[in-house]
């Protein structure tokens, strides 16, 4: 069996072995193997020498060039801060009208906060800050806790329902669940509502004298007599048509079924002070129609 | 198929369906309310259905056959078409995983339906429904023929082979249900993986019992690799998946290691399932189906030698460079690093030792779209290879790590090297098999090579162009310090290349469609040829100038 043959094609011999008819020749290893072996093996041992590399029994080597990938980003990080501290600090000290006054500060928000936004924001608040059912829009000028910078800044840093100890604190009673009003008052609210806003809800004039009172004896105190809202405790106006969780018969009836508590996190320990104010700026130039 | 077992056999396979039963019906009482419960019903339906396939066949004669003249191909061909099955249903769930990450939406109002649970059962699918079905059916084809003697075994065989797709079936199942311990690969829970362990034991046992049975002094070079294959997936499947069971009755356990040895536990496993697992095996396909087609020796029996212990050893050591620039310690990182570029020469040997034996058989390469789908493959191994070596380099990885490119790298891997070689395989061995004159249609061969190959193009540069426009947003800064970017910046970029994705993969999902059809049709109706020479050779002995008994 163990007949070596001699290949004609190649001049090389076989091993003599067969295998259901595969045979293998006995070339050589070519010689670019050896090279690239020799290559790889040299270039790992110098990288070994050099780097952190094996370990010994409490250690391990620690390579000449005494390079430490921990210190590394330490130093990266710090150094990255450093030059961003040159601008971020005189945003972290000056009032926002200042910065908006500044055209170099200025041109830092506007390379820093697209990004900043669409990273934190844009996931709830939608890419464009157009909002989308359940959270509100930022553009629309219709503001829960108020568009004034100083009330947008603090809305950032503490959010809304969150666990922060000063967050701001709103919510909208569950009045059918929790038993407030029936499920026929609730439609009846709701035509009311719809009036308010001005959308036509087809209601007769004794039902909508009817939703009044329900709503004087049970909104009022918070959305106020008028429905337009009471900043203060972040209650929408309900006279406008920019909804929230939607302004159709089946979404207001969930609303005041159900209730709602929308929740925005607290930004303060999870973004700087001088990136809540570059989102604030940001979010104010948006809502008057600034930079699409 | 049950017939052609003794009595004795099929007694040894009820009790074995018996037990499985009586596992599956305390699975299922105890695991009551919890995905495990689920799964003992499985178990107790797959039992029940080998038992009653057993019955039937246990009060028939004894077969007449005489089993020493021949192969015992039943366990290959059932294999070989479970694994277009499973071709076809993991690279569908594939196509559909491709297809969510364009359009997220495309999803139904059901838990099941999500990208996370609809993405390991493509993985689970492709790799072990796949991929492990075609390497443990080529594995008992190429083990015969090399050993020229027959398997060691009748029941063992059908039992690794159907118990391997019980675990499949399993982990499949339980990704749907949301069960699933968060490490890639090796998703399925405890009970699956002590399943596994039992059968792939039955497995080792018999291939080295047939090996041990040859009538040829030397052991070929493919039965090494199928080797290594089987016994190194072995100790990665038990050593990454040690675990505390949360509870015998429930489908949640603990992994025996935490926080950064864990990680590098999980990656030690992952890394060498891609070099036992996709690749071993498959080298030993290579060694086997490629000269065979071709008619070629082998280039060079020392190059064989020296990418085998080269690929063998180095691979073990090369797992972290899936966690660079992580917690773990800058030296195992140099580690990985290097031991992953010393790799990269006994890979390359391989890739140019398989298309070297090609010289002299270009032509045939050219007319034979069998052949080509191997020598195709060879060359995709050879380029991921290269590529793998090339991010594992830790200034590469830290724009590679996280993107696209690595997925563009898994399937340059597994779409141009691992598939291609398997379809090559099946397509050579399938008339073999059933003793057919060749494939029903040439034709669709062909077809499917083209398909496959553009697929695997689209799908490769679609990757690398979207993980590398990724891995640029995500390091690009303004001039003030800042990210230019946003993480929605960047899934804007990627989306045309996820449309492009999703085509090239139903390119190659049609592909492996056609490949079953070819495949059923020339079970069926091509026309029938004895094909010669095809026995083991202790028969050779008893009958030398006839064939296979009639
Ligand atoms: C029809 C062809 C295929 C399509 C459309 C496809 C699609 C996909 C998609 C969309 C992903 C998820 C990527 C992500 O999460 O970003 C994926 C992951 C994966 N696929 Fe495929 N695939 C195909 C064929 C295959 C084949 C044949 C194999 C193996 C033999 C395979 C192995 C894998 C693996 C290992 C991953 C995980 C990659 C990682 O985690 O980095 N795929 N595939
Ligand atoms: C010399 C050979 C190879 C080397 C050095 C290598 C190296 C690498 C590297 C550096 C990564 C990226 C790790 C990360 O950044 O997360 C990777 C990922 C991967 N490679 Fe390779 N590769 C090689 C060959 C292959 C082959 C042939 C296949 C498939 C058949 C393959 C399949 C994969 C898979 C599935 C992953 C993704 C793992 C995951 O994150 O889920 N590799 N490989």
């Amino acid at each position: 069996m163990s007949v070596k043959e001699r290949d004609p094609l190649t001049g090389h011999q076989t091993t003599g072995h067969e295998w259901n008819g595969i045979t293998e020749l006995n070339t050589r290893v070519p010689r670019a193997v050896w090279f690239f072996i020799i290559v790889t093996h040299i270039w790992a041992l110098v990288y070994w020498v050099l780097m952190p590399a094996w370990p010994l029994v409490n250690t391990y080597t620690r390579g000449l060039l005494g390079i430490d990938q921990q210190e590394q980003v330490k130093e990266r990080v710090a150094a990255a801060d450093a030059t961003r501290g040159i601008w971020a600090d005189q945003i972290a000290a000056l009032p926002l009208d200042k910065i908006r006054d500044d055209t170099l500060l200025m041109a830092n928000v506007d390379r820093a906060a697209p990004a900043l936004f669409g990273d934190n924001c844009a996931a709830c608040h939608g890419s464009r800050a157009e909002g989308g059912p359940g959270y509100p829009s930022l553009v629309d000028d219709a503001w829960l806790w108020g568009g004034d910078d100083e009330t947008i800044l603090e809305t950032l840093r503490v959010g809304i329902n969150s666990p922060h100890p000063d967050t701001r604190y709103a919510e909208m009673l569950a009045f059918g669940r929790d038993g407030m009003l029936d499920r026929g008052q609730i439609r009846i609210a709701a035509d009311y509502v719809q009036s308010l806003a001005g959308l036509d809800s087809g209601a007769s004039p004794e039902r909508l004298e009817e939703g009044a009172a329900l709503f004087a004896d049970n909104c009022a105190s918070c959305h106020g007599e008028d429905g337009a809202g009471v900043q203060d405790l972040g209650a929408p106006n309900l006279t406008d048509t920019h909804w929230i969780y939607g302004g159709s018969d089946e979404a207001l009836f969930e609303t005041i079924y159900g209730g709602r508590q929308g929740w925005m996190p607290a930004w303060e320990n999870r973004l700087t002070k001088a990136q809540r104010k570059m989102l604030a700026i940001y979010i104010t130039s948006l809502a008057d129609g600034g930079p699409e | 198929m049950m017939e052609r077992l003794t009595g004795a056999e099929r007694q040894i396979a009820l009790i074995i369906c018996v037990v499985m039963a009586i596992v599956g019906l305390v699975m299922a009482a105890a695991g009551h309310g919890d995905p495990m419960g689920s799964h003992g019903a499985i178990v107790l339906i797959a039992a029940g259905i080998t038992t009653f396939f057993v019955l039937r066949a246990i009060g028939e004669p004894e077969p007449a056959e005489d089993r020493t003249v021949d192969y015992y191909d039943d366990p290959t061909k059932a294999g070989l078409v479970i694994a277009l099955f499973w071709a076809v249903v993991g690279m569908g769930m594939g196509v559909w995983v491709a297809a969510q990450l364009a359009w997220p939406d495309l999803r139904i109002d059901a838990a099941w339906s999500s990208f996370g649970r609809i993405r390991p059962v493509h993985t689970s699918g492709v790799i072990f429904g796949f991929g492990g079905n075609a390497l443990i059916a080529t594995s008992y084809h190429v083990m015969q023929r090399t050993s020229r003697a027959r398997l060691a075994g009748h029941v063992s065989p059908w039992f690794v082979l159907l118990g391997f797709n019980l675990f499949c079936i399993i982990a499949a199942s339980g990704y749907l249900m949301g069960v699933t311990q968060s490490k890639e690969y090796a998703e399925p829970e405890w009970y699956a993986d002590i399943w596994l362990v039992i059968v792939w034991v039955v497995y080792f046992v018999l291939y080295i019992r047939t090996l041990a049975r040859r009538n040829e002094p030397h052991i070929y070079v493919a039965n090494w690799y199928y080797l290594a294959f089987i016994l190194v997936v072995a100790i990665l499947h038990i050593v990454n998946n040690l675990a505390v069971p949360a509870s015998l009755t429930g489908a949640k356990s603990y992994s025996a290691f935490a926080g950064v040895q864990d990680a590098m536990t999980q990656w030690w496993y992952g890394h060498n399932a891609v070099a036992f697992f996709l690749t071993a095996g498959f080298l030993g396909m290579l060694y086997y189906f490629l000269p065979k087609r071709a008619e070629r020796p082998i280039y060079s029996y020392r190059l064989s030698i020296l990418s085998f212990w080269g690929i063998v050893f180095f691979y073990i050591w090369a797992g972290s460079h899936h966690l660079h620039y992580t917690a773990l310690p800058q030296w195992v990182q140099t580690l990985g690093m290097t031991f992953s570029v010393m790799l990269l020469v006994p890979s390359w040997a391989s890739a140019g030792n398989a298309l070297m034996t090609l010289n002299g058989a270009w032509h045939k390469v050219r007319d034979d779209a069998t052949l080509r789908f191997m020598m195709v493959a060879a060359v995709f191994y050879g380029l991921s290879t290269f590529e793998g070596s090339f991010m594992a380099v830790r200034a590469v990885n830290s724009l590679s790590h996280y993107t696209d490119w690595t997925v563009g790298h898994v399937h340059a891997g597994a779409m141009g090297w691992v598939a291609l070689i398997t379809f090559g395989s099946i397509y050579s061995v399938v008339p073999l098999l059933w003793k057919r004159e060749t494939m029903y249609s040439w034709k669709l061969v062909e077809w499917h090579f083209w398909l496959a190959l553009a697929g695997t193009v689209i799908y490769v540069f679609a990757m690398w162009n979207s993980g590398i426009i990724q891995g640029l947003m995500w390091r690009t800064y303004t001039d003030s310090g800042t990210l230019a970017y946003s993480f929605t910046d960047t899934l804007v970029a990627m989306h045309p290349y996820y449309v492009a994705r999703a085509c090239g993969g139903a390119l190659f999902l049609t592909g492996a469609i056609l490949a079953a059809y070819n495949v059923y049709m020339t079970i069926r109706h091509a026309p029938e040829k004895r094909p010669e020479r095809d026995y083991p050779t202790s028969s050779e002995a008893v009958e030398p100038a006839v064939p296979a008994a009639e």
